[in-house]
């Protein structure tokens, strides 16, 4: 039977245990994931199953790499989020935690656009470290993602988007997050993206300041091609910052929308 | 009409009409009609009626 040791094909014996093939493969293991799932006891393979075997601390090639990486999800997950494409626009609070959490499942191809460079009152919420200072966040960014997961394909853009831009910007993706901080950007973006890109999915947000409950922030399906995130009204003003744990809250919520979405899950 | 699932008794109000009532800045919401999308330059001229259903969002700063 066919089984998938370390995300590679190969033909084991029925009657095959997980076990038994550490010993074979990889005495030292001490990390044995079935299925997306470390398990303590031995389990009997099943054609199809997907076995990892890693040995804690070890620096894996890049050719490795990439197959431990994904051995946590659920077995099928990879190939769709490996062939997704989603353009983010911004990559303040909403966009840097977006990015990094979908570099972190693998997604294939992502598009980042931003005109800012990172600055101290960023790191309060955005993704960036302090050695990042004064670059260009789509560079910071995608230094950032390299250093998580090199298998994602990154397209920067340093450019401040408009209406004209708008249509030439996303063409590359089928699913724009928009993670913009300036409500007026916000309402364009959206309008644009409903009105001239009918095959085009939106994942917005709107009201993510401040430390209010963390079970306001919602996620709601408004149209078919269009999700909004968070509590509606919580606005950034004076007396009413954003911070990191609200603002990665909607961000996740975001992510987690684009996620199902790939795997063909369109309701909330 | 309906707008946001709530009743509102208006008759022969535009889209601009209606966003003024409300209090509500035409750069920052996305109007949808009966699950259309208007455009911002047709909120002037389109004229809602008592059967419409209508959904505004309007984003507040933030992200």
């Amino acid at each position: 039977m066919e089984i998938f040791l370390n995300e590679k094909s190969i033909m084991v014996d029925e009657g095959s245990t997980a076990f038994s093939l550490r010993e074979i493969f990889k005495k030292d293991a001490d990390i044995v994931i079935y299925n997306g799932f470390i398990i303590k006891e031995d389990v009997l393979l099943k054609n199809q199953d997907r076995l990892t075997l890693i040995k804690r601390g070890e620096i894996p090639t890049m050719q490795e790499l990439e197959g431990l990486m994904v051995s946590r999800h659920t077995p099928g997950v990879h190939e769709k989020i490996k062939n997704a494409r989603v353009g983010i626009a911004g990559l303040g609070g909403l966009g840097s935690n977006v990015a990094v959490s979908l570099a972190r499942i693998g997604i294939g191809y992502i598009k980042v656009i931003d005109f800012d460079v990172v600055e101290p009152s960023n790191l309060n919420r955005q993704q960036y470290f302090i050695k990042h200072i004064g670059m260009k966040k789509t560079d910071a960014i995608n230094q950032l993602i390299a250093e998580i997961n090199p298998f994602v394909k990154v397209e920067t853009e340093d450019i401040f988007i408009d209406e004209k831009n708008i249509e030439g910007l996303f063409k590359s993706v089928d699913i724009i997050v928009e993670a913009f901080d300036n409500p007026n950007s916000k309402a364009l973006l959206v309008n644009t993206v409903l009105k001239k890109m009918p095959s085009k999915i939106i994942v917005a947000a709107s009201g993510m300041a401040g430390y209010f409950s963390n079970n306001r922030i919602v996620t709601r399906k408004v149209g078919d091609n269009f999700y909004l995130i968070g509590d509606g009204e919580s606005e950034a003003r004076p007396g009413c910052g954003l911070m990191a744990p609200r603002v990665a809250i909607a961000a996740n919520h975001q992510a987690n929308t684009v996620l199902r979405i790939i795997m063909g899950e369109r309701d909330v | 009409m309906l707008v946001n699932g709530r009743k509102m008794d208006f008759e022969n109000i535009t889209i601009l009409m209606l966003l003024q009532n409300l209090n509500l800045d035409i750069n920052k919401v996305v109007v949808e009609v009966n699950l259309e999308i208007v455009s911002k330059e047709n909120y002037p001229d389109y004229i809602l009626n008592g059967e419409d259903k209508v959904e505004i969002i309007s984003f507040v700063g933030g992200g």
